[in-house]
């Protein structure tokens, strides 16, 4: 559905990507979302402010759709007096813990929101304490509080018993707790609670000059550090306009298909571990290891935090640097040729692989999921390849598809897009421009609002920033996460017990960019 | 079968040579891990808890089990039960929703408890500081050994760090100056 449809009045932000910003009034809100919907459009973020107004502050709620158009960031500014929005669960069920971690954070409900259970606040901070309203500063602590428990949905009948995991897991992974209701070794239902990592970053950026929020953003999560440091600069740079050099956005390019090479190295031998294949962990471990050591020594860090920053990047490449680059691709190309080859003749690794954890292409679709996982079931969706942006769209990036949707599926399209990625780093790395790698930013001296998009690796992510001068206002980070981890819990269902690391691990996603 | 047995073959051994720990270490790196077998009489276990970090510590912990590193080799391994841990390694600025997984962890740990915070923000809460979500650093829950700074530490560093701990709490006094540990 182009937006255009819809009867808003939109203002085009200064960005790479097409965003627009649009407000609309209550009795549009649920119209406009279902038209998104109807029109195959998404809800990539639902989030909520306290901004001055004539009268003291109002309440803003905001959500992001994106369409093959673009994405349209629309504010919904709530009446004094209290009363909430219209709920978006309905429509969009990935609104739901959105939804939630907004009453918590700010204190302003959905109506008629079924689910009212805590989400991000485990019993930690008062309900009624809101950290990102006036005049709570965020600040205080409340370091007596017990931690509540969470009333989980309960499977009854014959057989069926319940098995508890986490927060603290087996192994050398992030806390989150999953509640499995099982009948033998079959999963009847999964149930996640996570939050456990929440920081109160959006909190935090609130307190961080706006030419600093860049490092913050960089540790949302940290496999995608430079996803989200490039989207806040983005936002940042949208502010004022501000051009950054071809230079420094080939090397932003190159910087994240570096990330996106190194995660699907590691999950891929961490897939195979899943499966009992220990062979596949060493190797891939290893052209991990080889790949972060060239991160350290060509751009100074192994995995490339603060090497974006605003108005451009922290390091440039030499020449030298750039044939190093490109060879180590090529053989790197070669090794991960091999070892699919591999994999994919091994007996036993496709037994657990095929046909497992499935998502249809339908459920994808219907819960909103997104990034490599989305195009593991079919739904085509790339911001690298569906939109014009310097230098994607200059080397004709191609995106991974697959119908299965199953953890064989993900594998073959985190196999295909480490080729793609390494054919457009030799690219990136040979053909790059001349120029500056870093810009000036304009002061900006009033408030304004900018936004930022970015493919991360394992999804696009969302930076809004609300920013006046050198103060953030509001800036709410959105990692994938959000929406693919209520779809793991569908794609359990069915399956064994002992598949859930498996199916877990084909997705990855991040808890601490989900807790933020 | 052939082709995986042909690449384990051809691919050699990439393991690195452990750590030199240096002069100021109590304990030179090679007695290390005689020292850990004389100390618990068994390889040193270690549980990992995630506090709450950004993720980018547990991406480097987990380097540390890569072929080049070694880790096994120098007598170290991961384990996932705390009752089987003689370390526990902690990373993130401890979230309040952490705080008591952290403690109920550490409280399953059989004597030496040694605890290892891993990272900037296990130090002092780093860049996210402290708030009504997050203590700040490790050391507000849990007394603590040893300190490995870094966003993130390298794996050599966490590795460095681990040695370190262990050299802290079973070294013997600092032999003769000027001789080094080798």
């Amino acid at each position: 559905m182009p937006f255009a449809d819809f009867p808003l009045r939109r203002q085009r932000l200064a960005t790479p990507l097409p965003i627009w910003r649009a407000t609309c009034r209550a009795d549009e809100w649920l119209d406009l979302a279902q038209a998104v919907a109807t029109g195959g459009g998404r809800l990539i973020s639902l989030w909520g402010s306290e901004r001055p107004a004539e009268a003291g502050r109002a309440d803003v709620v905001s959500a992001a759709y994106a369409s093959s158009e673009g994405l349209l960031w629309v504010d919904l500014t709530l009446a004094p007096g209290g009363g909430g929005y219209p709920d978006l669960a309905g429509i969009f069920p990935c609104a739901n813990r959105l939804q939630r971690s907004l009453a918590e954070l700010l204190g302003i409900f959905a109506e008629p929101m079924a689910d009212r259970r805590p989400w991000l606040n485990h019993g930690a901070w008062p309900a009624d304490y809101f950290p990102l309203r006036q005049p709570a500063s965020g600040r205080d602590s409340f370091p007596d509080r017990q931690l509540e428990d969470y009333p989980f949905v309960r499977v009854a009948g014959d057989g069926v018993h319940e098995i508890a995991v986490g927060p603290v897991h087996a192994g050398i992974i992030e806390p989150g707790h999953f509640r499995f209701s099982v009948v033998g070794e079959k999963v009847l239902r999964l149930e996640e609670r996570l939050g456990y990592k929440h920081k109160g970053i959006d909190q935090r950026f609130q307190e961080m000059p706006a030419s600093e929020g860049y490092r913050l953003a960089g540790r949302l999560s940290g496999d995608s550090t430079v996803a989200f440091a490039w989207a806040y600069c983005m936002a940042l740079e949208s502010l004022g306009a501000s051009r950054t050099p071809l230079r420094a956005r080939w090397l932003r390019a190159l910087f994240l298909e570096r990330e996106r090479v190194a995660n699907h190295l590691g999950d891929l031998g961490a897939l195979a571990n899943d499966a009992a294949f220990a062979f596949g962990l060493s190797q891939f471990m290893r052209l991990r290891e080889d790949w972060l050591r060239l991160n350290q020594r060509l751009f100074a860090h192994r995995l490339l935090m603060d090497a974006v920053i605003p108005g451009g990047v922290a390091v440039d490449l030499a020449p030298a640097g750039a044939k190093e680059l490109v060879a180590q691709c090529d053989a790197i190309a070669s090794e991960v040729k091999k070892l699919r080859a591999i994999y994919e003749n091994h007996a036993g690794l496709q037994d657990r692989f095929i046909g497992t954890g499935r998502v249809s292409q339908e459920l994808a679709a219907k819960l909103g999921l997104t990034g490599f996982a989305a195009r593991a079931s079919g739904l085509a969706g790339d911001l690298r390849a569906d939109f014009t942006m310097a230098p994607y769209s200059d080397q004709a990036t191609r995106q991974a598809l697959s119908r299965n949707g199953d953890v064989a599926a993900r594998v073959m399209v985190r196999f295909d897009e480490v080729g793609e990625s390494l054919r457009l780093i030799r690219l990136f790395a040979s053909e790059l421009p001349a120029g500056e790698i870093v810009t000036r930013l304009e002061p900006i001296p009033e408030t304004r609002l900018g936004a930022g998009w970015v493919e991360g690796w394992r999804g696009e992510v969302l930076v809004a920033l609300e920013a006046d001068g050198e103060k953030i206002r509001r800036c709410h980070c959105h990692d994938p996460s959000w929406q693919n981890w209520p779809v793991l819990e569908y794609a359990v269902i069915g399956n064994i017990v002992p598949d859930f690391p498996l199916i877990n691990k084909s997705f990855n996603l991040s808890y601490a960019g989900h807790d933020r | 079968m052939l082709k995986t047995l042909f690449k384990i073959v051809r691919q050699g051994i990439a393991s690195e040579p452990r750590p030199d720990l240096g002069a100021d270490f109590l304990l030179p790196a090679h007695r290390l891990q005689n020292a850990i077998l004389e100390v618990l009489g068994r390889a040193l276990t270690i549980r990992e808890v995630d506090a709450g970090s950004c993720n980018a510590c547990e991406l480097e912990i987990q380097a540390t089990n890569n072929v080049y590193y070694n880790l096994e080799g120098l007598g170290i391994k991961f384990v996932a039960s705390p009752r089987h841990a003689d370390m526990l390694l902690v990373t993130g600025p401890v979230s309040r929703n952490m705080a008591l997984a952290l403690e109920r962890t550490y409280q399953a740990m059989p004597e030496p408890k040694i605890v290892v915070a891993v990272g900037d923000c296990a130090i002092n809460g780093g860049i996210f500081g402290e708030n009504y979500a997050t203590c700040g650093g490790v050391g507000k829950i849990l007394p603590v050994d040893h300190f490995i700074p870094g966003c993130p530490p390298p794996p050599y560093d966490v590795l460095k760090g681990i040695l370190t701990a262990v050299n802290k709490r079973y070294g013997q006094p600092a032999a003769a100056p000027g001789k080094p540990g080798r």
